[in-house]
């Protein structure tokens, strides 16, 4: 995504000024972060739960959605949000009764991912869309932000970040032990479609910036990093907030200067962090010994 | 309408020929392989595997080698790598997660490297890698596929017995003396190559279609193992046959018809069980 006639300088303060001087940037710095806050706090969730194989399923469902409504001429969002509800109903459906978490379930959501996936393709054909389109969707286009997007992004946030905080105590308890919960009288199984729900909305949001299959990295592995830092929920929860939007920043930036995209910067950031800190508990554990 | 000539009509063209070589191969292969997937609780870390393809192909690509032995050497090296760890590590879906979601980022950067490399015509180079094409597969890519595939089948086939000791009892199998561990390693190098071996057919997003529906469908239908294998590889056949003819009379992508007919097959299976109570 680097431009010709922007060249990194010793000038801090300069290059900091260039990285802002097209509203492009603009825009895709505020929706960034706000991915980032998003996914820095339902990954924490998603990890506790043992439901990554969902999160990555829904963005492939997510794929599908977009390209689906992209077909109707509405904006990818409504496709995104729509599929990965419809998913979430379709997974707590196919699940048996003996897992606790449907989410967690891995024949479900595979047979879910696989039949979603199937319907992304059948959409690309009838679309007839450029291979650019479906790169942008996949891995996402931080030029293409517009100023709608970034107000719709605001408006999403705020609804699954509200969800979020309604719900936390509760969703934590059925997180960590969700037998127990079952027999105080939590709603567990109506918990697990909400969040999912929201953990649907997070991919839904993320498409422009980093695109379905990378949204993935933003909400798994800063909270895969936070848990492993310290077993604190409120804690894990703000590192992984952190994390997340370090890991986007720094990704926007050295993208604008370099050819790197801009997924590949944070998954491989991230993941260059992740190993860090277990090579560091693992040094740890060996000391102690 | 003449059923009989319209298959023979079918099967004449090379294309449809090729697609249905293909298709029966990786099939059955998918079929098997899946069973124990399911049996073992690796879902997830198949489908990162076949993520492993996307990258692989691609980073072959970039250095300038054949995509093939990217495809095959990447996802044989992270399938040993993955086998190599204990079972707590492969069936963590954090680990796995994290560690597919640094694989797609750098497929994503092997993606970009390549379309700016090279002009536009390869800009679908790409797209064939993640989606695939029964339809347009070469006399060559058959052959890969047809070895690759039937070498696959042989050896699960050969190791069944012990593997599913292994899988279903696994502190038993070792005591009586079955290596499960080298087991482990061997299955996982399978499920590599016969995601590997699918990738021009089926594309590496959807290559565990085939393998986690057929073989979910089976295990809700029947209990004993060896009935619900072959069950499984017989349905997988099934779907991707009646995908392709369908696929041919019709104008819709193949991939779709597939893993729609499992997909709905597993739902009516499902909910008729459910209902049963």
């Amino acid at each position: 995504m680097s431009t010709d006639d922007v060249h990194l300088s010793w000038n801090v303060i300069f290059d900091i000024q260039q990285l802002f001087a097209y509203h492009f940037m603009q825009n895709a710095f505020s929706a960034g972060m706000l991915v980032a806050l998003m996914a820095g706090v339902v990954g924490y969730f998603m990890v506790l739960r043992g439901q990554s194989f969902a999160g990555h399923t829904m963005s492939s469902v997510g794929f599908a959605g977009a390209t689906g409504v992209s077909l109707l001429g509405w904006s990818p969002i409504f496709g995104l949000l729509l599929s990965c509800t419809v998913a979430a109903i379709g997974i707590g459906f196919l699940s048996d009764r003996r897992h606790q978490t449907a989410m967690g379930n891995g024949v479900a959501v595979g047979t879910i991912q696989t039949f979603f996936l199937g319907l992304g393709i059948l959409f690309i054909q009838l679309s007839h869309s450029y291979t650019e389109n479906i790169y942008a969707v996949l891995f996402g286009s931080v030029l293409g932000i517009s100023d709608r997007d970034v107000e719709l992004t605001i408006v999403t946030t705020v609804v699954t970040l509200a969800g979020v905080i309604a719900i936390a105590r509760p969703l934590l308890f059925t997180s960590i032990d969700p037998d127990v919960a079952d027999a105080r009288g939590v709603p567990v199984r109506l918990l697990d479609y909400v969040f999912s729900i929201l953990l649907g909305f997070t991919v839904a949001q993320s498409v422009q910036v980093v695109g379905v299959l990378l949204i993935f990295g933003l909400l798994v592995t800063p909270a895969a990093i936070a848990v492993q830092i310290t077993a604190s929920p409120y804690l894990a929860i703000g590192i992984s907030i952190l994390l997340a939007l370090l890991f986007t920043c720094i990704g926007l930036s050295v993208a604008y200067f370099t050819p790197c995209p801009v997924g590949f910067l944070i998954t491989g950031l991230a993941f260059g962090t992740y190993i860090l800190v277990r090579l560091f508990k693992f040094g740890q554990i060996q000391l102690l010994k | 309408m003449n059923l009989i000539s319209s298959i023979y009509t079918m099967l004449n063209l090379d294309f449809m020929g090729y697609a249905f070589l293909a298709g029966t191969v990786v099939a059955i292969m998918a079929g098997l392989v899946g069973y124990f997937i399911i049996l073992r609780n690796l879902v997830f870390a198949t489908e990162a595997l076949g993520h492993v393809t996307f990258t692989g192909a691609l980073g072959a690509a970039v250095l300038g080698v054949d995509p093939v032995f990217g495809l095959f050497g990447a996802t044989t090296l992270v399938a040993i790598l993955i086998g190599m760890l204990g079972t707590k590590v492969r069936t963590n879906d954090v680990v796995v997660g994290t560690v597919l979601a640094w694989v797609l980022g750098l497929g994503a950067l092997f993606l970009n490297i390549y379309t700016s490399q090279s002009s536009g015509a390869n800009g679908t180079f790409g797209v064939k890698y993640l989606f695939g094409s029964l339809l347009g597969l070469q006399a060559r890519e058959v052959q890969q596929i047809a070895i690759a595939g039937l070498g696959v089948i042989i050896v699960l086939l050969a190791i069944a017995r012990p593997l599913l000791f292994a899988s279903l009892d696994p502190d038993v199998a070792v005591v009586r003396g079955v290596p499960v561990g080298g087991l482990n390693v061997v299955f996982l190098i399978l499920v590599a190559l016969g995601l590997a071996a699918s990738v021009p057919s089926v594309g590496s997003l959807l290559n565990s279609a085939l393998l986690i529906t057929p073989a979910a469908i089976a295990q809700r239908l029947v209990s004993r193992p060896f009935v619900a294998l072959f069950l499984s590889a017989f349905l997988a056949l099934t779907f991707t046959w009646l995908g392709l003819t369908i696929g041919f009379y019709t104008s819709y992508p193949i991939s779709f018809i597939i893993s729609t007919l499992a997909f709905i097959t597993y739902v009516l299976v499902f909910t008729w069980q459910k209902l049963l109570g």
